[in-house]
Protein backbone atom coordinates (compact mmCIF):
# COMPACT_ATOMS: atom_id res chain seq x y z
CA UNK A 1 0.00 0.00 0.00
CA UNK A 2 2.54 2.96 1.01
CA UNK A 3 4.57 2.08 -2.68
CA UNK A 4 1.06 3.71 -4.05
CA UNK A 5 0.74 6.81 -2.13
CA UNK A 6 1.77 9.66 -4.09
CA UNK A 7 2.95 11.98 -2.06
CA UNK A 8 2.71 15.82 -3.00
CA UNK A 9 4.77 17.62 -0.58
CA UNK A 10 1.41 19.91 0.55
CA UNK A 11 0.43 17.41 3.38
CA UNK A 12 -0.59 19.34 6.21
CA UNK A 13 -1.00 22.19 4.16
CA UNK A 14 -4.32 23.96 3.37
CA UNK A 15 -5.33 22.27 0.02
CA UNK A 16 -3.20 19.25 0.90
CA UNK A 17 -5.89 17.33 1.24
CA UNK A 18 -7.37 15.22 3.89
CA UNK A 19 -8.96 18.38 5.49
CA UNK A 20 -11.78 18.80 7.30
CA UNK A 21 -12.56 22.27 7.63
CA UNK A 22 -16.55 21.29 8.92
CA UNK A 23 -15.24 18.62 10.93
CA UNK A 24 -17.25 15.95 9.41
CA UNK A 25 -16.43 12.92 7.95
CA UNK A 26 -16.51 12.32 4.29
CA UNK A 27 -19.02 10.06 4.88
CA UNK A 28 -21.60 12.07 6.94
CA UNK A 29 -21.16 14.85 4.73
CA UNK A 30 -22.17 13.12 2.10
CA UNK A 31 -25.45 12.02 3.60
CA UNK A 32 -26.35 15.69 4.51
CA UNK A 33 -25.85 16.38 1.29
CA UNK A 34 -28.14 13.56 0.56
CA UNK A 35 -30.22 14.71 3.39
CA UNK A 36 -30.87 18.16 1.75
CA UNK A 37 -31.77 17.76 -1.84
CA UNK A 38 -33.83 14.98 -0.80
CA UNK A 39 -35.77 17.37 1.51
CA UNK A 40 -36.12 20.03 -1.70
CA UNK A 41 -37.94 16.93 -3.43
CA UNK A 42 -40.44 16.54 -0.28
CA UNK A 43 -40.90 20.06 -0.15
CA UNK A 44 -41.30 20.16 -4.19
CA UNK A 45 -44.19 17.60 -3.55
CA UNK A 46 -45.29 19.61 -0.65
CA UNK A 47 -45.78 22.94 -2.31
CA UNK A 48 -46.94 21.57 -4.99
CA UNK A 49 -49.48 19.84 -2.84
CA UNK A 50 -50.25 23.72 -1.52
CA UNK A 51 -50.60 25.04 -4.89
CA UNK A 52 -53.59 22.18 -6.16
CA UNK A 53 -55.03 23.18 -2.64
CA UNK A 54 -54.99 26.38 -3.20
CA UNK A 55 -56.41 26.01 -6.54
CA UNK A 56 -59.43 24.77 -4.93
CA UNK A 57 -59.07 26.38 -1.82
CA UNK A 58 -63.00 26.49 -1.35
CA UNK A 59 -63.49 22.80 -2.12
CA UNK A 60 -60.57 21.18 -1.14
CA UNK A 61 -61.36 17.69 1.05
CA UNK A 62 -61.61 18.05 4.98
CA UNK A 63 -58.75 15.95 6.15
CA UNK A 64 -60.51 15.06 9.59
CA UNK A 65 -63.37 13.52 7.07
CA UNK A 66 -61.36 11.29 5.43
CA UNK A 67 -58.75 9.83 7.99
CA UNK A 68 -61.02 9.04 10.61
CA UNK A 69 -60.78 5.25 11.27
CA UNK A 70 -59.12 3.30 14.12
CA UNK A 71 -58.34 -0.24 14.21
CA UNK A 72 -61.34 -2.34 15.99
CA UNK A 73 -63.71 0.66 16.46
CA UNK A 74 -65.58 0.14 13.25
CA UNK A 75 -68.01 3.67 12.44
CA UNK A 76 -66.65 4.97 15.13
CA UNK A 77 -65.37 8.46 14.08
CA UNK A 78 -62.02 8.64 15.52
CA UNK A 79 -60.44 11.86 12.99
CA UNK A 80 -56.82 12.13 13.47
CA UNK A 81 -56.07 9.63 16.62
CA UNK A 82 -54.70 7.09 14.03
CA UNK A 83 -52.21 8.64 12.37
CA UNK A 84 -51.07 10.78 15.33
CA UNK A 85 -50.56 7.19 17.07
CA UNK A 86 -48.33 6.65 13.98
CA UNK A 87 -46.78 9.81 14.18
CA UNK A 88 -45.94 8.85 17.75
CA UNK A 89 -44.53 5.11 16.65
CA UNK A 90 -42.50 7.19 14.27
CA UNK A 91 -40.52 9.44 16.72
CA UNK A 92 -40.30 6.96 19.02
CA UNK A 93 -38.28 4.89 16.99
CA UNK A 94 -36.45 8.08 16.25
CA UNK A 95 -35.63 7.91 19.69
CA UNK A 96 -34.32 4.59 20.00
CA UNK A 97 -32.12 5.20 16.68
CA UNK A 98 -30.52 8.25 18.61
CA UNK A 99 -29.74 6.17 21.88
CA UNK A 100 -28.19 3.55 19.43
CA UNK A 101 -26.09 6.31 18.36
CA UNK A 102 -25.49 7.54 21.64
CA UNK A 103 -24.13 3.90 22.84
CA UNK A 104 -22.27 3.73 19.63
CA UNK A 105 -20.28 6.43 20.65
CA UNK A 106 -19.43 4.80 24.27
CA UNK A 107 -18.64 1.15 22.14
CA UNK A 108 -21.45 -0.71 23.71
CA UNK A 109 -22.57 -3.46 21.34
CA UNK A 110 -25.32 -5.06 23.47
CA UNK A 111 -27.09 -1.92 23.55
CA UNK A 112 -27.12 -0.99 20.16
CA UNK A 113 -28.32 -4.61 18.92
CA UNK A 114 -31.41 -4.05 20.82
CA UNK A 115 -32.08 -0.05 20.24
CA UNK A 116 -31.35 -0.97 16.56
CA UNK A 117 -33.60 -3.49 16.32
CA UNK A 118 -36.44 -1.68 18.26
CA UNK A 119 -35.79 0.60 15.47
CA UNK A 120 -37.04 -1.48 12.84
CA UNK A 121 -39.70 -2.52 14.63
CA UNK A 122 -40.90 0.90 14.82
CA UNK A 123 -40.37 1.04 10.85
CA UNK A 124 -42.36 -2.06 10.07
CA UNK A 125 -45.06 -0.85 12.82
CA UNK A 126 -45.17 1.91 10.50
CA UNK A 127 -45.03 1.21 7.24
CA UNK A 128 -48.17 -1.60 8.07
CA UNK A 129 -49.85 1.49 9.62
CA UNK A 130 -49.52 3.17 6.40
CA UNK A 131 -50.54 0.31 4.64
CA UNK A 132 -53.63 0.12 6.33
CA UNK A 133 -54.58 3.74 5.90
CA UNK A 134 -54.07 3.46 2.48
CA UNK A 135 -56.56 0.25 2.50
CA UNK A 136 -59.25 2.71 4.28
CA UNK A 137 -58.84 5.32 1.82
CA UNK A 138 -58.67 3.09 -1.38
CA UNK A 139 -61.95 1.33 -0.80
CA UNK A 140 -63.63 4.27 0.61
CA UNK A 141 -66.87 4.35 3.08
CA UNK A 142 -69.57 5.79 1.79
CA UNK A 143 -69.17 6.63 -2.03
CA UNK A 144 -70.20 9.38 -4.39
CA UNK A 145 -72.09 10.80 -7.05
CA UNK A 146 -69.50 11.99 -10.00
CA UNK A 147 -70.73 15.22 -12.17
CA UNK A 148 -70.31 16.39 -15.45
CA UNK A 149 -67.62 19.00 -14.25
CA UNK A 150 -65.48 16.33 -12.07
CA UNK A 151 -67.03 17.10 -9.06
CA UNK A 152 -68.73 14.36 -6.28
CA UNK A 153 -71.97 14.98 -4.74
CA UNK A 154 -72.37 13.26 -0.97
CA UNK A 155 -75.17 12.85 0.81
CA UNK A 156 -76.49 13.19 4.05
CA UNK A 157 -79.96 12.91 6.12
CA UNK A 158 -82.24 15.51 7.63
CA UNK A 159 -79.36 16.02 10.51
CA UNK A 160 -76.40 16.27 8.23
CA UNK A 161 -74.99 12.94 8.99
CA UNK A 162 -73.63 11.09 5.74
CA UNK A 163 -75.48 7.98 4.62
CA UNK A 164 -73.52 5.47 1.84
CA UNK A 165 -74.37 4.61 -1.31
CA UNK A 166 -75.63 1.27 0.17
CA UNK A 167 -78.04 2.73 1.78
CA UNK A 168 -79.57 4.45 -0.38
CA UNK A 169 -79.64 2.52 -3.62
CA UNK A 170 -82.79 0.45 -4.36
CA UNK A 171 -82.06 -2.73 -6.95
CA UNK A 172 -83.51 -2.35 -10.46
CA UNK A 173 -83.44 -5.19 -12.59
CA UNK A 174 -82.76 -5.73 -16.04
CA UNK A 175 -79.34 -3.66 -15.70
CA UNK A 176 -76.61 -3.99 -17.55
CA UNK A 177 -74.59 -7.15 -16.49
CA UNK A 178 -70.36 -7.37 -16.50
CA UNK A 179 -69.25 -8.18 -19.90
CA UNK A 180 -66.73 -10.71 -19.57
CA UNK A 181 -64.11 -12.27 -21.99
CA UNK A 182 -65.84 -15.67 -21.95
CA UNK A 183 -69.06 -14.56 -22.93
CA UNK A 184 -68.01 -12.60 -26.37
CA UNK A 185 -66.18 -13.42 -29.53
CA UNK A 186 -64.73 -9.95 -29.69
CA UNK A 187 -64.64 -9.01 -26.01
CA UNK A 188 -61.67 -6.74 -25.82
CA UNK A 189 -62.20 -4.94 -22.63
CA UNK A 190 -65.12 -3.62 -20.89
CA UNK A 191 -65.88 -1.20 -18.29
CA UNK A 192 -66.49 -2.59 -14.26
CA UNK A 193 -70.04 -2.30 -13.39
CA UNK A 194 -70.16 0.10 -10.18
CA UNK A 195 -72.07 -1.75 -7.36
CA UNK A 196 -74.51 0.74 -7.34
CA UNK A 197 -75.85 1.94 -10.31
CA UNK A 198 -76.71 6.04 -11.10
CA UNK A 199 -80.13 4.94 -11.69
CA UNK A 200 -80.33 2.91 -8.76
CA UNK A 201 -79.03 5.25 -6.65
CA UNK A 202 -81.65 7.89 -8.13
CA UNK A 203 -84.30 6.23 -7.56
CA UNK A 204 -83.43 5.86 -4.10
CA UNK A 205 -82.58 9.24 -3.42
CA UNK A 206 -86.34 10.20 -4.75
CA UNK A 207 -88.25 7.92 -2.50
CA UNK A 208 -86.73 8.79 0.67
CA UNK A 209 -87.78 12.47 1.35
CA UNK A 210 -85.39 12.80 3.95
CA UNK A 211 -81.87 12.72 1.70
CA UNK A 212 -80.08 16.08 1.17
CA UNK A 213 -77.04 16.40 -1.58
CA UNK A 214 -73.79 17.40 -0.09
CA UNK A 215 -71.22 19.78 -2.79
CA UNK A 216 -67.59 20.02 -2.02
CA UNK A 217 -67.95 23.36 -2.19
CA UNK A 218 -66.73 24.84 1.64
CA UNK A 219 -69.20 27.35 3.47
CA UNK A 220 -67.08 30.52 5.28
CA UNK A 221 -67.28 27.90 8.46
CA UNK A 222 -65.32 25.73 6.66
CA UNK A 223 -68.08 23.09 6.42
CA UNK A 224 -69.33 21.57 3.16
CA UNK A 225 -72.38 22.85 1.50
CA UNK A 226 -75.24 21.07 2.07
CA UNK A 227 -78.22 21.42 -0.66
CA UNK A 228 -81.93 21.91 -0.27
CA UNK A 229 -84.36 19.04 -1.08
CA UNK A 230 -85.28 21.05 -4.63
CA UNK A 231 -81.68 21.98 -4.92
CA UNK A 232 -80.80 18.65 -4.41
CA UNK A 233 -83.16 16.91 -6.72
CA UNK A 234 -82.06 19.83 -9.52
CA UNK A 235 -78.39 19.05 -9.24
CA UNK A 236 -78.86 15.26 -8.80
CA UNK A 237 -81.08 15.35 -12.14
CA UNK A 238 -79.34 17.22 -14.20
CA UNK A 239 -75.12 16.95 -13.25
CA UNK A 240 -74.95 13.46 -12.00
CA UNK A 241 -73.01 10.66 -14.69
CA UNK A 242 -71.62 8.28 -12.24
CA UNK A 243 -70.96 6.95 -9.00
CA UNK A 244 -67.48 6.37 -7.42
CA UNK A 245 -66.75 4.36 -4.06
CA UNK A 246 -63.22 5.03 -2.61
CA UNK A 247 -60.30 6.90 -3.95
CA UNK A 248 -57.44 6.17 -6.75
CA UNK A 249 -55.43 8.00 -8.90
CA UNK A 250 -58.81 9.25 -11.65
CA UNK A 251 -61.34 9.67 -9.44
CA UNK A 252 -62.24 10.32 -5.13
CA UNK A 253 -65.38 9.76 -3.26
CA UNK A 254 -63.68 12.45 -0.68
CA UNK A 255 -63.84 15.26 -3.63
CA UNK A 256 -61.00 16.36 -5.76
CA UNK A 257 -59.25 13.50 -7.51
CA UNK A 258 -56.18 15.47 -6.92
CA UNK A 259 -55.92 15.05 -3.11
CA UNK A 260 -55.87 11.87 -3.75
CA UNK A 261 -53.09 12.10 -6.15
CA UNK A 262 -51.18 13.45 -3.92
CA UNK A 263 -51.82 11.43 -1.18
CA UNK A 264 -50.97 8.69 -2.68
CA UNK A 265 -47.36 10.33 -4.06
CA UNK A 266 -46.35 11.70 -0.67
CA UNK A 267 -47.16 9.31 1.74
CA UNK A 268 -45.97 7.08 -0.54
CA UNK A 269 -43.00 8.43 -1.51
CA UNK A 270 -42.51 9.01 2.43
CA UNK A 271 -43.59 5.09 2.58
CA UNK A 272 -40.92 4.08 0.14
CA UNK A 273 -38.77 6.23 2.45
CA UNK A 274 -39.68 4.55 5.63
CA UNK A 275 -39.32 1.12 4.06
CA UNK A 276 -35.56 1.93 2.36
CA UNK A 277 -35.00 3.08 5.98
CA UNK A 278 -35.65 0.11 7.63
CA UNK A 279 -33.49 -2.13 4.83
CA UNK A 280 -30.47 -0.19 5.36
CA UNK A 281 -31.20 -0.34 9.34
CA UNK A 282 -31.83 -4.11 8.89
CA UNK A 283 -28.36 -4.47 6.93
CA UNK A 284 -26.41 -2.42 9.77
CA UNK A 285 -28.17 -4.20 12.58
CA UNK A 286 -26.75 -7.26 11.42
CA UNK A 287 -23.32 -5.51 10.82
CA UNK A 288 -23.19 -4.30 14.60
CA UNK A 289 -24.47 -8.12 15.53
CA UNK A 290 -21.21 -9.46 13.36
CA UNK A 291 -18.89 -7.38 15.15
CA UNK A 292 -17.96 -5.04 11.87
CA UNK A 293 -17.95 -1.72 13.95
CA UNK A 294 -16.16 -3.36 16.89
CA UNK A 295 -13.79 -3.85 14.41
CA UNK A 296 -14.00 -1.26 12.88
CA UNK A 297 -13.10 0.52 16.21
CA UNK A 298 -15.76 3.23 15.29
CA UNK A 299 -19.81 2.89 15.15
CA UNK A 300 -20.15 5.91 12.94
CA UNK A 301 -21.85 3.93 10.75
CA UNK A 302 -24.58 3.65 12.82
CA UNK A 303 -24.73 7.48 13.22
CA UNK A 304 -25.04 7.45 9.26
CA UNK A 305 -28.17 5.65 8.79
CA UNK A 306 -29.12 7.49 12.02
CA UNK A 307 -29.06 10.56 10.27
CA UNK A 308 -31.31 9.42 7.31
CA UNK A 309 -33.72 7.63 9.72
CA UNK A 310 -34.32 11.47 11.34
CA UNK A 311 -34.69 12.77 8.15
CA UNK A 312 -37.43 10.16 7.43
CA UNK A 313 -38.93 11.48 10.84
CA UNK A 314 -38.89 15.11 10.04
CA UNK A 315 -40.51 14.63 6.65
CA UNK A 316 -42.75 12.65 8.45
CA UNK A 317 -43.82 15.66 10.76
CA UNK A 318 -44.41 18.18 7.60
CA UNK A 319 -46.72 15.38 5.99
CA UNK A 320 -48.51 15.00 9.08
CA UNK A 321 -49.13 19.05 9.13
CA UNK A 322 -50.26 19.62 5.93
CA UNK A 323 -52.03 16.40 5.25
CA UNK A 324 -53.69 16.13 8.71
CA UNK A 325 -53.70 18.92 10.21
CA UNK A 326 -53.85 22.48 8.40
CA UNK B 1 -17.15 13.45 14.70
CA UNK B 2 -17.55 10.82 16.61
CA UNK B 3 -14.96 11.69 19.66
CA UNK B 4 -15.95 15.31 19.56
CA UNK B 5 -19.70 14.53 20.61
CA UNK B 6 -18.44 11.67 23.50
CA UNK B 7 -17.16 13.92 25.96
CA UNK B 8 -20.52 14.69 27.60
CA UNK B 9 -21.32 11.35 28.55
CA UNK B 10 -24.30 11.05 30.88
CA UNK B 11 -26.10 14.12 29.31
CA UNK B 12 -26.82 12.92 26.34
CA UNK B 13 -29.10 10.15 26.91
CA UNK B 14 -31.01 12.67 29.23
CA UNK B 15 -31.24 15.15 26.44
CA UNK B 16 -32.85 12.93 24.37
CA UNK B 17 -35.37 11.82 26.21
CA UNK B 18 -35.93 15.89 27.11
CA UNK B 19 -36.60 16.02 23.55
CA UNK B 20 -38.63 13.26 23.27
CA UNK B 21 -40.68 14.47 25.81
CA UNK B 22 -41.42 17.75 24.15
CA UNK B 23 -41.52 16.50 20.56
CA UNK B 24 -44.35 13.87 22.69
CA UNK B 25 -46.52 17.07 24.14
CA UNK B 26 -46.37 19.37 20.71
CA UNK B 27 -48.17 16.56 19.02
CA UNK B 28 -50.47 15.75 21.56
CA UNK B 29 -51.57 19.40 21.57
CA UNK B 30 -51.28 19.72 17.43
CA UNK B 31 -53.99 16.78 17.84
CA UNK B 32 -56.06 18.06 20.64
CA UNK B 33 -56.31 21.55 18.61
CA UNK B 34 -57.10 19.49 15.57
CA UNK B 35 -59.80 17.66 17.11
CA UNK B 36 -61.50 20.49 19.09
CA UNK B 37 -60.81 23.25 16.62
CA UNK B 38 -61.01 26.41 19.07
CA UNK B 39 -63.89 28.57 17.40
CA UNK B 40 -61.60 32.28 18.15
CA UNK B 41 -58.22 30.17 16.61
CA UNK B 42 -60.49 29.15 13.41
CA UNK B 43 -62.06 32.63 12.93
CA UNK B 44 -59.06 34.39 13.42
CA UNK B 45 -57.44 35.49 10.07
CA UNK B 46 -53.34 36.41 10.56
CA UNK B 47 -51.74 37.43 6.79
CA UNK B 48 -54.59 35.64 5.27
CA UNK B 49 -54.29 32.26 6.60
CA UNK B 50 -56.25 30.95 10.04
CA UNK B 51 -54.44 31.67 13.59
CA UNK B 52 -55.19 27.75 13.66
CA UNK B 53 -52.80 27.18 10.71
CA UNK B 54 -50.38 29.25 12.07
CA UNK B 55 -49.88 27.53 15.52
CA UNK B 56 -49.75 24.04 13.59
CA UNK B 57 -47.08 25.48 11.19
CA UNK B 58 -45.02 27.40 13.73
CA UNK B 59 -45.67 24.22 15.98
CA UNK B 60 -44.05 21.76 13.18
CA UNK B 61 -41.35 23.71 12.40
CA UNK B 62 -40.59 23.78 16.14
CA UNK B 63 -40.65 20.06 16.29
CA UNK B 64 -38.41 20.03 13.04
CA UNK B 65 -35.86 22.17 15.03
CA UNK B 66 -35.54 19.60 17.76
CA UNK B 67 -35.35 16.72 15.78
CA UNK B 68 -32.43 18.25 13.52
CA UNK B 69 -30.76 19.73 15.94
CA UNK B 70 -30.94 17.48 18.96
CA UNK B 71 -31.77 13.58 16.95
CA UNK B 72 -28.79 15.03 14.04
CA UNK B 73 -26.33 15.99 16.08
CA UNK B 74 -26.33 19.48 14.49
CA UNK B 75 -25.99 21.27 17.52
CA UNK B 76 -22.42 19.53 17.91
CA UNK B 77 -21.75 20.57 14.50
CA UNK B 78 -19.87 22.77 13.22
CA UNK B 79 -21.34 26.25 12.53
CA UNK B 80 -20.52 26.26 8.65
CA UNK B 81 -22.03 22.96 8.55
CA UNK B 82 -25.15 23.61 10.47
CA UNK B 83 -24.86 27.49 8.49
CA UNK B 84 -25.08 25.40 4.74
CA UNK B 85 -27.88 23.00 5.80
CA UNK B 86 -30.48 25.08 7.42
CA UNK B 87 -30.01 28.48 5.47
CA UNK B 88 -29.40 26.75 2.01
CA UNK B 89 -32.89 24.71 2.70
CA UNK B 90 -34.69 27.17 4.28
CA UNK B 91 -33.79 30.04 1.44
CA UNK B 92 -34.90 27.80 -1.36
CA UNK B 93 -37.99 26.14 0.41
CA UNK B 94 -39.30 29.09 1.38
CA UNK B 95 -39.08 30.53 -2.79
CA UNK B 96 -40.46 27.81 -3.72
CA UNK B 97 -43.69 28.20 -1.63
CA UNK B 98 -43.80 31.50 -2.23
CA UNK B 99 -44.37 31.15 -5.92
CA UNK B 100 -45.91 28.00 -6.11
CA UNK B 101 -48.89 29.28 -3.77
CA UNK B 102 -49.12 32.66 -5.38
CA UNK B 103 -49.73 30.84 -8.87
CA UNK B 104 -52.22 28.61 -7.19
CA UNK B 105 -54.22 31.76 -5.42
CA UNK B 106 -54.08 33.37 -8.72
CA UNK B 107 -55.35 30.56 -10.68
CA UNK B 108 -58.37 30.08 -7.83
CA UNK B 109 -59.04 33.91 -8.94
CA UNK B 110 -59.33 32.83 -12.59
CA UNK B 111 -61.65 29.66 -12.37
CA UNK B 112 -63.89 31.96 -10.03
CA UNK B 113 -63.98 35.19 -11.69
CA UNK B 114 -62.20 34.89 -14.76
CA UNK B 115 -64.20 33.52 -18.09
CA UNK B 116 -62.57 30.25 -17.69
CA UNK B 117 -65.59 27.73 -16.99
CA UNK B 118 -64.64 24.91 -15.57
CA UNK B 119 -67.97 23.38 -13.88
CA UNK B 120 -70.60 22.78 -16.37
Amino acid sequence: MEATVVRTGTEGKTWGGGNEPLKASYGKMMMWFFILSDALTFSGFLAAYGFSRFKFIDSWPIADEVFNHFPFLHGVDAPMYYVALMTFILIFSSVTMVLAVDAGHHMKKGKVTTYMFLTIIGGLVFVGSQAWEWKNFISGEYGAVTTKGGNVLQFVDGEGHRVGLADIAVPIAGDRVEHEANNGIWFDEGKDLPTYSLEEVKAGFIQNEDLLIRTQQLTEDGDKTILSREESLLKLNNEAVGTVEGANLVQNEYGSPLFADFFFFITGFHGFHVFSGVIINIIIFFNVIIGTYERRGSYEMVEKVGLYWHFVDLVWVFVFTFFYLV
Amino acid sequence: MAHDTTHQHGSASKRIWTVFGILSVVTIVEVILGIIKPVFLTDTFLLGMRLLNWIFIILTIYKAYYIAWAFMHLEHETKGLRRAIVWTSIFLISYLIFILLTEGGYIYDVYKSGYVAWDF
